[in-house]
Order: structure tokens, then sequence, then C-alpha cells
């Protein structure tokens, strides 16, 4: 091979600025700019200014027979208030990063003792536990989703269950515990995935060396165990993290109208009913800086722990 | 104690897992239209599944974009990998992290900023709009299987070609191609189930014309819910299991046939 194939590369490069690179820059241009109305002239026009207008043209047309409308043009100029108009919608972000955070906690917690029991099985079964793993990942994640709305509604399967016990019925769906449920439910196998790979490749012997050296078990762990899976801890997080606080279709199957996060926020300015482009491209902006940073972060630490392992 | 505790662990984590997918399943089978109610056994919904115009076009266009977005982008990534292994350390370094930004962001501001970028251009929302959307979130899954393939490969073995007499074309089909080709089928592979799957940048590029099975089951799921969507992922659940128990089958007897294999190479060398 030599440096002339480089130019194999050239379609995909057209097609990574056109398709990766100039939307990006289009959310930033959205996001700083507004569009406003102005008269011939160029001379900004508010609603009341043209809805004035437009009376005075009415009388006109009355009297002309006519049917003229105020003619007006729309501009494009730079503005940081979209910006600003984020911070309007703080408490909206703060729940997201809360309840993606609580969410992470918990796949955290659950998936660390399995992808270590997984780990340490016979080869033969643990590609069976994978694939086990994997397979609901498969599964259309709506179609998930929606399962859950049948096992929380009111008179659903589990309140079912609990009416049997004679206890209940609780209030389930709609609720911000349902929402971390459905995070932690549909983002669980993202965690398990890379421990697990992580964990396959510590060696038994490093483990037994250690409790021969007179480690308790809690020391192995904290000492041996968990420094060696900090590069699967770091990926985990990562992978559970990011969609479980852009998520905007968990939180409006089983959150209800009430438990609105920055997904559903953004999803409003562009397909619903608050519809916003300028402000749309500013919240996606704020996200998309936001866990650009938290990944430049974790990839840090990640990399420090490595070093700390090979050393 | 210890043994019994580890798998009481792993059986509940799986119960989690599988539970709703077992309601689904269920529900695929009970005559009430209601999803809590039991009232008997049916195959209707099955039937009404295969006479329901809505869903099995959705099913059409989701298999039609799959099949076209991954074999674009297969091509174009691999074209891609190849150039940009050959590229100067510091291109290759920018190339790629920008490539893994659609990998990188939050889906839902890969599907914004390609809305914002279609609506900018003036296209139509549709087949075409959704296409280009998943060409572009499937590429970085090829350069992402295809690159290391690269790296792994022997330099020398293109060169050897071309002194054997191959032209550059011959080499490059029959030398860098075969060598790289675990990585293509992987890149394609995933890309097809990405595109299968995705749900979020469908949702921002999608036409009135041009509608997936991911967002119609969304548009089912939005009102009240007809129990065929239970049937077909019934239905879903049990090609993946088939398709899954016959990947590791064939992986399993590849295994087998492999070892034997490598004996009789271990014995030649060791002639």
């Amino acid at each position: 091979m030599n440096r002339k194939s480089r130019i194999a590369a050239a379609p995909y490069l057209v097609w990574m600025i056109i398709f990766i690179v100039v939307p990006l820059v289009l959310i930033g241009v959205f996001a700083f700019t507004t569009t406003v109305k102005t008269d011939a002239d160029g001379n900004f026009l508010s609603g009341e200014d043209i809805a004035a207008m437009q009376e005075e043209l009415d009388i006109q047309n009355e009297e002309n027979g006519t049917e003229l409308v105020v003619e007006t043009y729309d501009k494009v100029i730079f503005t940081l208030d979209n910006l600003f108009r984020v911070s309007d919608y703080m408490p909206v972000l703060v729940k997201s990063l809360w309840l993606a955070a609580v969410a992470t906690a918990i796949c955290l917690v659950i998936a660390y003792p399995l992808a270590y029991m997984i780990s340490r099985i016979g080869e033969g079964r643990q590609k069976i536990m994978i694939m086990l793993i994997m397979l609901p990942m498969w599964m259309n994640f709506l179609l998930r989703t929606y399962a859950w709305m049948t096992l929380l509604e009111r008179n659903g399967w589990i309140n079912k269950f609990f009416a049997l016990l004679g206890m209940g019925p609780f209030d389930m769906i709609n609720t911000q515990g349902a929402v971390v449920l459905g995070m932690v439910y549909n983002y669980l196998p993202f965690m398990i995935l890379p421990l697990y790979s992580v964990m396959v490749k510590i060696d038994s012997r490093t483990v037994e060396a250690a409790s021969d050296l007179g480690a308790n078990s809690l020391q192995v762990f904290s000492h041996v165990v968990l420094p060696l899976s900090m590069p699967g801890i770091a990926s985990g997080i990562t992978m559970v993290f990011v969609p479980a606080i852009s998520t905007f279709i968990i939180s409006r199957m089983l959150g209800g109208g009430t438990n609105m996060l920055i997904g559903d926020l953004i999803d409003l300015q562009f397909l619903g009913n608050a519809y916003n482009p300028n402000l749309g491209a500013a919240i996606s902006l704020v996200l998309m800086v936001f866990i650009l940073l938290c990944m430049s972060i974790t990839n840090q630490l990640d990399n420090e722990d490595m070093e700390g392992v090979l050393l | 104690m210890k043994k019994l505790t580890h798998k009481l662990y792993t059986a509940v984590v799986f119960a989690f897992l599988y539970i709703p997918i077992v309601v689904l399943i269920i529900n695929s089978f009970n005559a009430s239209k209601s999803r809590t109610v039991w009232t008997g056994f049916t195959f209707d919904w099955y039937r009404r599944l295969f006479t329901n115009g809505t869903i099995l076009s959705s099913l059409g266009n989701t298999l039609i974009v799959a099949a076209i977005a991954s074999v674009c982008a297969t091509v174009l990534g691999t074209a891609a990998a190849i150039g940009i292994y050959n590229m100067h350390k510091f291109s290759r370094a920018v190339i790629i992290n920008i490539s893994y930004l659609p990998i990188l962001n939050p889906e839902i501001v890969t599907g914004v900023s390609l809305m914002l970028l279609f609506v900018s251009a003036n296209l139509n929302f549709g087949y075409l709009t959704l296409i280009l959307s998943h060409i572009t979130f499937c590429v970085p899954y090829v350069i992402l299987n295809v690159l290391p393939k690269m790296r792994q490969m022997n330099r020398y073995l293109y060169e050897a070609a071309m002194d054997l007499g191959a032209s550059p074309v011959q080499a490059f089909f029959k030398v860098i191609i075969p060598e790289i080709m675990p990585g293509i089928i992987t890149g394609f592979l995933m890309s097809i189930t990405y595109s299968i799957d995705d749900f979020v940048i469908s949702y921002f590029t999608y036409g009135p014309t041009s509608q997936t099975l991911s967002i119609t089951i969304y548009s089912m799921t939005r009102r009240k819910v007809s129990p065929e969507v239970n049937a077909l992922s019934a239905i879903i659940f049990v090609v993946v299991l088939a398709a899954l128990l016959v990947m590791n089958i064939v992986e399993s007897r590849r295994d087998t046939e492999r070892i034997p294999r490598r004996k009789k190479n271990a014995e030649v060398s060791g002639k």
C-alpha cells in the first residue's frame, strides 16, 4: 500500500463534511441566531407592529375590496437569547442529569457482580450467558418499554400480584421511579458487556496470588479486581449515561406528561407544539458540549488508571 | 452456599431482563384486547398482523432502508478505512475523531443536526433523507471494524503480490480485501443491526412515505396499542433467538473444525 491509496478516503471525506461537520455547524448557527421580521427597509417589526399595520390595511381592503397583507421579510440575526433561554429550563436539565446519574449508578451496582460472576465460569457457559444478555437488546426498545407500561399500570400485572397479597394498588407508572426503571432496564446490557469484556481478561491466578499473599476478599477486590476493571467501568458509565440523559421515549412512555427530560424538550422544539428550532438547537448544543466534556473527563480517568495498573 | 447466591443473583437479573418480553409474548396470545385481562388463547393477532398493511409496509421500508444503507456504508467505510490507514498521523487522527462523533454524540443530537441539514437544503423528508442519515450513522461502525484489520495486516503483503506480478487492482482485490474481510463483514452486520433497530435518528429524518417499523410502533404506542404489535414482537424475538442460535452453532462447529486443522499445521511445521 502506498500514500496514493489515500484517495480511497476522498468520497468519505466529502460525505463526512456534508453529513457530520455541516450538520453540527448548523446546530451552532441555529443556536446563535434567530429569525426576525423586518419591513422592506430592514427595520425590525414586532408582532404588535405587524398587527397594527395589518389593521390599517384591513380598513383599506374593506374600502377597495382588495386583500392586501402586510409585507414582511425574514431576517436572521445573531443573538445569545436562545442560550440564555436554556437556563429557564434549568429544572429540566437538573432532573435529567439526576435521573440519568441514578440509573447509571444502579446499572453499575447490578452489573458489576454479574459481570464478574460470568467472567469466572466455564467458557461455553460464558458464551450462552452473554448471548442471553444481548438477546433483549435485539428487540425493538420501544416494544420493551411498552411492555413495562403493561407491567406498571395501575391495573397492571405487578399491581395484580400485590392485590393477591392484599396490598396496593400502588402508583408506579408516571413516576420518576418508573423512568429510572426504564433506563436501567434498557441500558443494563450496555453496562454488563464492557465490564465483562475487561473482567474476562483478569487472570484468575492474579486473584489467587493476592489471596495467597494474605489479602482478604475485600482487599482482593479493592486492590486487584477494581483497579483492573476500571476501563470497563469508565466505558460502561458513558455507554449508559449518554443515552439515559438524552432519552425522550422512556420519559414519555413511563413518566407520563409530568416527567419531562432534556430529550423531550428538544423534541418539542423540533417536532412538537413549541416549534422553535433555534431554541432546540441551543439546548442540543448545551447537551452535546456537556456530554463531550464529561467523556473527556472519564477518558482522562480511564487513562490514568490504566497507567497506574501498568506501573 | 456462595455458588447458590451467585446462581440466585444471576437468575434475578435475568428474570428482570426477560419478564417484559415474556409479558409481550403471553399477551400476543390473549384473546382480550386489554393488556391486563386474560380471556383466552387465540392466534387471531398473528393472523391480523399479516393483513395489517401499515405494519407490513413499514417492515418492508425498514428492510429496504437497512439493505441500501448498510451496503453503501460498507463500501464507503471500507474505502475510507483504506485511505485513512495510509494517511499522515495528524490528518488520520483528525478524521478518525470526527468520524466517531455520530457514535459519541447523543442520538437525538445527531438526529436533530441531520434534520436541520435537510431543512436547510430544502430536501423533502422521505426515503432519501432516511437512507442518507442511516448511512451517516452506519459508516463509523464500518471504519471502526475495518481499520484494526488494516493495522493487523502485514504491510508488505501488497508489495509482495505486486512483485509476484499482480497488477495493483489484482493485488487489492486478491490480497488486501481477503485480509480485511472479517472486519468488513462485522461492520456490515453491525450496520444492518443498527439500521433496523434505529428509532431516534429515523424519527427526525423520516417522511410520511417512508415510515420504518420503529416509527410505526412508536405511533402505535402513542395511541391505544393494538395487540398485533405484541404478535409482531413475539415473532421478532423468535427470529432473533433463532439467528443467534444458528450463529452460535456455526461458530462452535467452525471452532471444532479448526482444532484438527491447526494440529495438522503444527505437524507440517514440525517436519
